[in-house]
């Protein structure tokens, strides 16, 4: 220890306050050991951060499951909805108060199952509000059932004789359904996903971002891997390409690989303000 | 301001009771008989500033109303059977989030997509316990396409005074007859608006146990807080203690128990010397006064009484009224759902029930035959 300190200069870095964001009192989460949400999390707080939009103007409504519990931990306006219901919920306060930023957490079962009605429905309308996926294959609130982007052959404890059912695409289902932003993004690619969020948040309209992110305790065990880490560099790491290096890639390099990054966006009509525009101005005419 | 007469359907009425109550936002959902509810604040909302949106279905547009509700406004949703029905998650988490909330239920033929055009009373017990667990429930029933107006105001009242989802329910036959109704001036009928919060913002507590109801402040207002379909504390955080849970879950029914005295409302006619009493609501109502009158013609005496609020279920009223009847004829367009609790509120008088299930009015005649064979 009697070596001394390098002379090289070091860039300080301040480390991030998150606590400026948390609610330290309703601390520890629920999340399991392993489990990516904390990671998605820390990357949302330091987007919203980089918007610099206050804590009393951003909303985060949320439905049921593991992905849901996050607003209960965050400084907002922050609602725990029902199962599915969260992106109709946010609907409704996006608008009656379009000047609030308005977040959706939500998970697979919950976005693309139980709530894949209000899902494409809100993609259409294009209404302004951030959708963050959280996409892990499985139900894990309820212990490990099969989701909607369950692979074809994964284990669940309802499925074990192997899935069945081709899982959906998220980001496809957002494009063809109208959301004018649609990217993805992975826990194990932190500072990416910060910057894709951060571009999501800034987009005007309905912007989706899938966030492939994985379940240790039951997607996981049931698959038979060998831990986190393992299902994190074989799930987000070696199973997506961002699409800026995908150009350059031959198409075998790609096979079965997800694309990261902002995969879709476009400047469309967004819901409230073509409310305000059409709607409003045309009553209140006095022709 | 001068006082507008106007020849208006029952739903129409309905729009103008929301538009003078104040109301700001509806989300709804097509479905027969309701329909021109949705489509008269489609035109009208707009016009106030206010806010209209055609949702994805049901669900969706109970949760957008209650989203604009959190959000400050004064929100609405219609609906009729098959749409209550989907609607009743939703309402639960309004009830036990304590958000206010007002549902238009037009009644029509049951069970399920049934008779769309066709009237029925068949929701009142879905009313009360159409959505899971132990909950207060807040009912209004109007008779009149003039009441229809007014009662919508006074359930947009309750709701912002109890902080509650507050059902207005009516048959098909007053949600589309046409009466010549009064709209009421400015003031001349009383609006309740949401109390404002001032405490500051980290003594804010939504669910404040020091209150009976504590206000609500809307998202976005400073006052940063946490809303669950959860069983919560007042901080509105889940919990898993079993005092909490349980002093949660008796605070929100006591909340409407010991205040039914205000929100119960019933027209009493001729009972002060009645024999016959005919207890109804809604459209047979109307042909229950027809056929008392007709009785006091031919000497018998008969009464009615007409509930105007039917949840919380008026249990006083009839218990007293049952001490000194002979018996209490209840005719409604379902199987039976209201006499059985008049049967567990009448202590001494004999319960009657006239059902009809067929789409078709309770006739006069047929209530009149009941006041004479019970007289």
């Amino acid at each position: 220890m009697s070596t001394a300190a390098p002379e090289k200069k070091e860039k300080v870095v301040q480390p991030f306050d998150y606590d400026k964001y948390l609610r330290p009192n309703k601390l520890p989460h629920i999340w399991c050991p392993g489990c990516g949400h904390g990671i998605v999390l820390k990357a949302l707080l330091r987007a919203i951060d980089k918007t610099g939009l206050p804590k009393d103007n951003i909303v985060m409504v949320s439905g049921i499951g593991c992905s849901s519990r996050t607003p209960g931990y965050v400084d907002f306006n922050t609602m725990h909805t029902l199962h599915g219901r969260a992106m109709a919920f946010a609907t409704g306060i996006k608008f009656a108060r379009p000047d609030l930023k308005v977040i959706v957490v939500t998970g697979d079962g919950d976005a693309l199952a139980i709530g894949g009605n209000h899902f494409i429905h809100a993609c259409r309308r294009n209404i302004d509000m951030t959708v963050l996926v959280y996409t892990n294959a499985t139900y894990g609130m309820t212990g490990g059932q099969y989701s909607p982007t369950s692979p074809i052959g994964s284990t669940a404890t309802t499925s074990r004789y192997g899935n069945i059912e081709p899982p959906f695409d998220t980001c496809e289902m957002a494009k063809a359904s109208g959301a004018s932003f649609v990217a993805r993004g992975t826990a194990y690619h932190t500072i990416e996903l910060e910057r894709t969020i951060y571009d999501a948040l800034m987009h005007k309209g309905m912007s989706v971002v899938d966030i492939i992110d994985a379940c240790p305790t039951y997607f996981g065990r049931m698959n038979k891997y060998k831990s986190a880490t393992q299902m994190m560099e074989i799930l987000e790491k070696d199973n997506t390409v961002n699409i800026k290096q995908a150009d350059k890639l031959p198409p075998e390099k790609l096979q079965g690989k997800m694309l990261r990054g902002v995969l879709h966006k476009v400047d469309r009509p967004e819901y409230c303000d073509q409310y305000e525009e059409h709607v409003i101005k045309k009553a209140t005419s006095k022709e | 301001m001068a006082q507008k007469k106007k020849l208006l359907q029952g739903n129409e009425a309905c729009v103008e009771g929301a538009l003078y109550a104040g109301c700001k936002f509806y989300a709804g959902y097509p479905i027969t008989p309701s329909t021109e509810i949705a489509e008269g604040l489609s035109v009208r909302l707009p016009k106030v500033g206010g806010k209209f949106i055609q949702m994805e279905d049901e669900i969706a547009s109970i949760a957008a109303a209650i989203g604009g509700s959190v959000a400050g406004l004064k929100s609405l949703t219609a609906t009729s059977g098959p749409g209550f029905s989907l609607k009743q998650e939703c309402l639960g988490y309004a009830c036990i989030a304590e958000i206010p909330l007002v549902i238009v239920n037009v009644m029509r033929g049951g069970p399920s997509t049934g008779y769309p055009t066709g009237p029925s009373q068949a929701d009142i017990m879905q009313a009360k316990w159409g959505t899971h667990g132990d909950h207060p429930v807040i009912a209004v029933t109007p008779s009149y396409v003039q009441e229809i107006l007014s009662e919508t105001v006074r359930a947009f009242n309750l709701a912002e005074k109890f902080r509650t989802p507050v059902i207005v329910l009516y048959d098909e036959i007053i949600g589309h007859m046409r009466e010549p109704i009064t709209i009421p001036v400015p003031g001349e009928l009383e609006v309740i608006d949401r109390e404002k919060v001032t405490c500051e913002a980290d003594e804010y507590f939504p669910y404040d146990e020091r209150y009976e109801i504590a206000p609500l402040a809307p998202f976005g207002s400073g006052y940063r807080f946490h809303v669950t379909g959860l069983n919560h504390k007042k901080d509105g955080f889940p919990t898993n203690d079993s005092k909490q849970i349980d002093a949660n879950n008796r605070r929100i029914m006591r909340k409407i128990e010991n205040h039914k005295e205000e929100i119960w409302k019933n027209e009493e006619t001729f009972l002060d010397d009645a024999e016959v009493v005919v207890f109804t609501l809604g459209s047979t109502a109307r042909s229950a006064r027809f056929a008392v009158n007709k009785a006091r013609e031919e000497g018998i005496k008969a009464g009615l009484l007409r509930p105007l609020t039917i949840w919380p279920f008026p249990d006083k009223a009839i218990t007293e009224l049952s001490k000194r009847v002979k018996a209490i004829i209840v005719p409604e367009m379902n199987l039976g759902q209201m006499t059985l609790e008049v049967e567990r509120c009448s202590k001494k008088a004999d319960v009657v029930g006239i059902h009809r299930v067929d789409g078709e009015p309770i006739t006069p005649a047929q209530i009149l035959d009941a006041i004479k064979k019970h007289k």
